[in-house]
């Protein structure tokens, strides 16, 4: 059939950051399907340039509002790389518990404000409040109870003011760390249950698509892979850290202020979906009866998937905090002081799984302890190349439905990738132009 | 209650080169949120909404302006609104994006893009009051949400909300930290405009300077105070300058 279809999808929303999406199909022949990133660019890499490694993490934070976190403690770990500096068990402890509590939050602000709207037929989440209050209560009590993490153990969620390089300027109270054990008890692991329950029921509206494709994580030998790990590759196994660049191999393309990266393929994905199918067994028991409840097998090529396997990461964030908070415990906590006098001056690189996927930072330091050097590749930005290998996919497999349903299918899927465009510019617009 | 509809102003928030955290950090507000939303009627939040609307009663914008193409659109909204609210360092100062003013911009460029900088049109980073009229600003890198909520309801009730100018260092001394500078590290609490409850020297941390610097700020003296504590006077001024370049890049002492 001689199809014709132009789709131009200005400003996507629900989506941290600003793209497009484009569609051009002539006589039935795909000739674009891509995912423009129009978001400015920010220049972090160039503004670090003389910065003291006192504050590297402090601007690296504010390349993202949600990713604030992650860049930051995978900021910490490249200068702590680069001027050999090492951290304490209860440094690494309360880090690990940041990681926890600020990808549950994340995922819960994916899966229930962006995502849900969708699958309930409805332009935002506000809509739905009269309607499906108590879904909404829930929602916004699983992100307090994340926040409290952030906000008790690192002074501020959004940009975090108490983690520096070589450790806390402010360890939490033991009544601080069993207030939020007792709520993770309470009303996490309630919470995470019923959610579970509702996107289950929602699960049928989710569009069955399937592309399988490289998967890059973070893997580590002891325990499912957030803070810490090596690089691995779905196709090829691990990699060191240091190694990152063979991994990304990133390169600038025309339609994204956001650059591309590929590995073994033309694309390879990222994220919690690639954490699931890199590192499901070493889940926790909850998490793996959710994964089981929703339907997601280990081995889950379907992109749209992805918000399921946030959800079940949710499971695993909540279970593993309460055990890391009776580890403080057990250990006792100690007032102690960052260690910040470095050994030497170098080359480091950190390297964290984010919400969005593995995120690397690398930096490399002058006799000063300033900044000479400075590279940061993005969970996004990898994501965007594999985005485009979806829709290329997609798009013809649908390509009889009504356009609405195309442009749905399509926001969808970038949504379900849970793009963010602040972090990887360094999103979403579609057009359908003459439809036949 | 009757079914009789209140009359709620029209409320969007818009972002612009920034990390998007001051929009999210309302998100973050989850006791209040809802109770927020029985006073504003939010028709425009791209970032939590598809929907769109033609005017509103308050634009609170988030971000820088960095591009050609921010000019266009901030003159855009600002034509289509009453009022307009700069949110967090990025909008009200330039903030962290305006680093990059420091650096020549075609090295800016070359260091991201390489060969390939022609690719993408770029401005030097600045404020949303260098391009239109700003009515009101709440300062902060992240904003900070008990203010953003004094000015609401400032707002709602029709009064001029009260802008704080006070240093850091005053309300850190009321809540009774213990020095930052005692401690070994170097602080910009005695410039920066206060407002933010001391947050970070209260979490033992030094102040960044994110909140701008009062209006009478004294940097000579600022700046031998931390050269005494032992960083370089050019040391001294990156750190006055990380989230402060567009103001005061040009008025440092050489």
């Amino acid at each position: 059939m001689s199809k014709n279809l132009d789709i131009n999808i200005h400003h996507l929303t629900r989506v941290e950051g600003h793209g497009n999406i484009v569609v051009n199909m002539r006589d039935g022949k795909l000739e674009r399907a891509e995912l423009e990133i129009v978001e400015a660019m920010r220049y972090f890499e160039a503004m670090l340039k003389g910065r003291s490694f006192h504050e590297a993490a402090i601007i690296t934070s504010r390349i993202c509002g949600i990713c604030a976190l992650g860049h930051q403690m995978t900021s910490l770990k490249a200068t702590e790389d680069a001027l050999g500096l090492e951290i304490s068990k209860q440094t690494l402890l309360l880090r690990k518990l940041l990681v926890n509590g600020a990808t549950l939050q994340s995922n819960i602000l994916h899966v229930y404000f962006l995502v849900a709207p969708d699958l309930l037929g409805a332009p935002s989440v506000f809509p739905l409040i009269p309607t499906h209050k108590e879904v909404i209560l829930r929602a916004l009590r699983m992100k307090r109870l994340a926040n409290d993490i952030g906000d008790i153990v690192s002074g501020r969620a959004v940009h975090p003011i108490t983690p520096v390089p070589g450790g806390f300027t402010r360890i939490p109270t033991v009544g601080e760390l069993t207030g939020i054990k007792r709520k993770l008890i309470e009303e996490g692991l309630p919470d995470v249950k019923e959610t579970v329950e509702t996107i289950k029921s929602l699960a049928g509206v989710i569009p069955n698509f399937t592309r399988e494709t490289e998967y890059i994580s973070l893997k580590h030998k002891d325990e499912y892979a957030l803070y810490d790990g090596d690089i691995y590759s779905s196709d090829t196994g691990a990699k060191d850290v240091h190694d990152y660049m063979e991994m990304t191999n990133e390169f600038v393309v025309p339609h994204s202020t956001s650059k591309h990266a590929k590995h073994n393929r033309t694309s390879y994905m990222v994220g919690a979906l690639a954490r699931w199918n890199n590192n499901y067994d070493q889940m926790t028991e909850l998490s793996q009866a959710a994964a089981k409840e929703l339907g997601l097998t280990p081995k889950t090529y379907n992109p749209y998937f992805n918000s399921v396997a946030q959800v079940v990461e949710c499971a695993h964030c909540i279970e593993d905090s309460i055990k890391i908070i009776d580890q403080l415990l057990a250990d006792g906590l100690k007032d102690e002081k960052p260690n910040q006098t470095p050994t030497k001056y170098g080359r480091g690189v950190g390297s964290t799984e984010v919400p969005r996927g593995i995120l690397y930072h690398e930096y490399e330091y002058d006799r000063r302890g300033n900044i000479v050097y400075a590279n940061c590749v993005i969970p996004t930005g990898q994501n965007l190349a594999n985005i485009d290998d979806d829709m290329k996919k997609l798009v013809p497999e649908i390509i009889e439905k009504p356009k609405e349903d195309i442009i749905k299918h399509l926001e969808m899927l970038v949504r379900a990738y849970d793009p963010c465009i602040s972090c990887s510019v360094h999103m979403l617009n579609v057009e359908f132009i003459n439809e036949d | 209650m009757t079914t009789e509809a209140k009359i709620k102003p029209k409320v969007a928030f818009f972002d612009f080169t920034s990390c998007e955290g001051c929009q999210l950090n309302k998100l973050n507000l989850e006791n209040d949120l809802l109770d927020i939303l029985e006073h504003i009627d939010i028709v425009e939040f791209r970032e939590a909404m598809d929907d769109k609307a033609e005017e509103y009663d308050i634009a609170f914008i988030e971000g820088s302006i960095s591009t050609p193409s921010c000019v266009e659109r901030i003159h855009d909204i600002r034509r289509r609104s009453k009022m307009l609210i700069a949110l967090g360092a990025c909008a009200t100062q330039g903030g962290i994006n305006a680093m990059k003013n420091l650096h020549p911009i075609e090295e800016v460029r070359e260091t991201v893009y390489g060969d390939d900088k022609y690719l993408f049109p770029t401005l030097p980073a600045m404020p949303i009051s260098a391009i239109v009229k700003v009515d009101y600003k709440i300062d902060g890198c992240p904003m900070s949400m008990p203010e953003f909520l004094k000015v609401l309801k400032s707002l709602l009730a029709g009064q001029e909300p009260i802008k704080p100018d006070s240093a850091v260092c005053v309300e850190c001394k009321l809540k009774e930290n213990e020095c930052v500078f005692d401690k070994g590290m170097v602080c910009l609490g005695p410039i920066t405009r206060g407002g933010c409850d001391a947050i970070c020297p209260s979490f033992g941390q030094f102040c960044t300077g994110c909140r701008g610097l009062i209006s009478n700020p004294n940097k000579n003296a600022m700046l031998e105070i931390l050269t005494e504590h032992g960083i370089s006077l050019d040391e001294a001024k990156k750190r006055i300058l990380l989230f402060n370049s567009y103001d005061h890049s040009q008025s440092l002492p050489k």
